[in-house]
């Protein structure tokens, strides 16, 4: 040990310090590959943290793509941005609310996430119910991957090796399967009530 | 083409979609030949990102061959082998005129507080990833490389992401020679900030996981000493013990959103979305680390507030920073790292999956199964 070890036991928070050091650099760098090779604090790709670097931009502000469809943006921009991802425009019930969300709260504000969320869940929903109109319907053992616990040691990744993540894996196929067991439920009764009325 | 498509949480599936367009001059299409699944797409996979629309295509981490290029492009030829860092940015803007490419103003019209990412949402711009046979590249003279002869095609594509943020999260710590660091995740990002520490100088590299299998890797691969903390009442405390009641001088966050330790923090956010994502990890590195230390976080956190314990953090008087990773600037320091093998990223690959069985994959590295830390995707024109 190299450093002011307290002989008195007392740990070195409690004293002047410095730390004491387990190994000494000579011993680190014997038994770690390139140990100390960025030891230049100075001399680090993120120091100084803002300089100007050869980008390869040739441009001031760069040509404007073309805004195919009016692009939803945040209201904390003055400008559409000059480049834009352009997939999956919105549309449908989910569309309405992303546009909202947008176009009424700035990013600083909880409704507008809690309200992008919402519509993601009701993307999900509207994107399965359209997928059962298709020759490719939704099918939630395929897309969750699900077989691979069979494939890939589910169970013995799991067993007997103090994961902290294991119980609540429980809950994935609750958060999966229950909206459709749920959906399904729904569904039975409707059709039942429907019959009943039908028959009277 | 073939393409990785998100069908809402927890369910993707591959689908024909069109090849890409160019959409502006400077735009290049790129065809995937090799992509990666990250730590970050588990987020999206989990429905934790808001703005993450059913039918985009996921995928940060990939290299290609240039198939298309705009009409302004000057420095890639169509047929050039390119790894794409996966930031999208301008190189002109405020923000890239300084150097921060991954807060490039340019580039996503959907939010101000995040830069682009491919395949990251429309949060990060509603870019379509390289989880699929083609991907549309912007300013293709701005962020793709060509890949060097001497460089492996597995090391390059890590290099897109996994390795430079490591490596970043280890520099936003600011070691110094000694240093006694503390890395928390032992996924791909922690096993290399875990040995990025070592190369600037770090004294004792801890790395704490609950994983077996990764916190081995932690040990062989990154050389560090290792603690899972589910063998341990309270991480925190047995942290102090072990560094001489001071604690770490510095802290390296590698888990992010879905960090485990807590059922109640990890329930409300990652299975509740009420969160922007589970502060387990963060709230242990503030407390694990020494008053006046430096607190780096690379695990990526949704927009929605987070319990995090701010009070903590400015009683000890610490230094926080953070960034998504500017992946571009790391790379000639690190080009040297992996060429004179002081970092060896693709011995962190245990899965290389056809794209047709994304979906697996996707399982596989979630539920961390059949050992799995760094999964590659290979489409099947590959
Ligand atoms: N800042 C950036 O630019 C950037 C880039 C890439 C990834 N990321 C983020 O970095 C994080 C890690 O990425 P990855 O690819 O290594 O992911 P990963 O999911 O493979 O690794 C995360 C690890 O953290 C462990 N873990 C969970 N709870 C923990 C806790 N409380 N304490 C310690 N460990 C815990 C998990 O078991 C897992 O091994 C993710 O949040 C990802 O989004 C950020
Ligand atoms: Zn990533
Ligand atoms: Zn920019």
């Amino acid at each position: 040990m190299t450093g002011t070890a307290p002989e008195t036991g007392i740990p070195a928070a409690y004293t002047p310090g410095p730390r004491p050091q387990r190994e000494t650099a000579e011993q680190l760098r014997a038994r770690i590959p390139g140990w100390g090779a960025d030891l230049d604090p100075a001399d680090r790709p993120a120091v100084p943290r803002l300089q100007s670097l050869e980008t390869g931009a040739r441009w001031d502000f760069p040509e404007r793509q073309p805004e195919k469809w009016p692009r939803e943006r945040s209201i904390e921009h003055a400008v559409l941005t000059p480049v834009f991802g352009t997939s999956c425009p919105p549309a449908g019930l989910s569309g309405v609310i992303r546009r909202y969300s947008y176009r009424r709260f700035g990013e600083g504000r909880a409704a507008h996430w809690l309200l992008l969320v919402a519509a993601d869940r009701v993307d999900a929903w509207e994107s399965h119910l359209r997928s059962f109109a298709t020759l490719r319907p939704d099918n939630p053992v395929t897309q969750t991957g699900v077989r691979s616990e069979l494939t890939h040691a589910g169970l013995s990744s799991r067993i007997g090796r103090k994961r902290a993540d294991v119980g609540h894996h429980l809950l994935d196929p609750v958060i999966v399967a229950g909206p459709w067991v749920a959906g399904m439920g729904a569904a039975y009764v409707g059709v039942r009530r429907v019959l009943r009325a039908v028959r009277r | 083409m073939r393409a990785m498509v998100y069908r809402g949480p927890y369910k993707i599936r591959v689908e024909e979609k069109d090849v890409p367009p160019i959409e502006h001059p400077n735009d290049a299409i790129v065809r995937v030949t090799t992509a990666a699944i990250c730590g970050s797409d588990l987020h999206l996979y989990h429905g934790l990102m808001p703005d993450t629309r059913v039918g985009t295509t996921f995928g940060h981490e990939f290299i290609g061959v240039v198939d298309q290029v705009g009409p302004s492009v000057q420095n890639l030829q169509v047929g050039d082998r390119v790894m794409v860092p996966f930031n999208v940015y301008c190189g002109s803007c405020w923000f890239c005129a300084r150097g921060l490419y991954s807060n490039c103003h340019n580039v996503n019209p959907n939010a101000t507080a995040v830069g682009g990412i491919y395949g990251y949402s429309h949060t990060c711009g509603g870019y379509d990833g390289g989880q699929a046979e083609y991907v549309r590249v912007p300013f293709a003279d701005v962020g793709p490389t060509k890949i060097p002869d001497w460089m492996h095609d597995e090391d390059a594509v890590l290099l897109t992401d996994a390795v430079a943020t490591g490596y970043f999260g280890a520099q936003l710590g600011d070691i110094v020679e000694g240093d006694t660091v503390v890395v928390f995740g032992a996924g791909p990002v922690g096993l290399v900030a875990a040995q990025s520490s070592w190369l600037m100088g770090a004294g004792r590299v801890i790395v704490i996981d609950h994983v077996d299998y990764r916190l081995e890797m932690a040990r062989t691969f990154a050389h560090a000493e290792t603690y899972n903390f589910s063998e341990y009442d309270d991480i925190v405390v047995h942290l102090k013990r072990i560094t001489d009641h001071l604690g770490a001088d510095v802290a390296i966050d590698c888990v992010g959103a879905e960090a485990d330790g807590n059922l109640l923090q990890h329930v409300t956010s990652a299975k509740l979305t009420l969160q922007g994502g589970s502060p387990v990890a963060l709230n242990w590195a503030i407390d694990g680390v020494r008053k006046g230390g430096t607190v780096s976080v690379m695990g990526a956190y949704g927009p929605i507030f987070s319990a995090v314990k701010f009070g903590d953090a400015m009683n000890k008087g610490l230094t926080l920073r953070m960034n998504q990773c500017p992946v571009k600037r790391q790379w000639p320091r690190l080009f040297e790292h992996v060429r004179n093998g002081h970092l060896k990223p693709r011995e962190m690959i245990t899965h290389r999956i056809p794209l047709e069985h994304i979906a697996e994959g996707y399982h596989i590295f979630s539920a961390k199964l059949d050992g799995c830390i760094k999964p590659l995707v290979v489409p099947s024109a590959a």
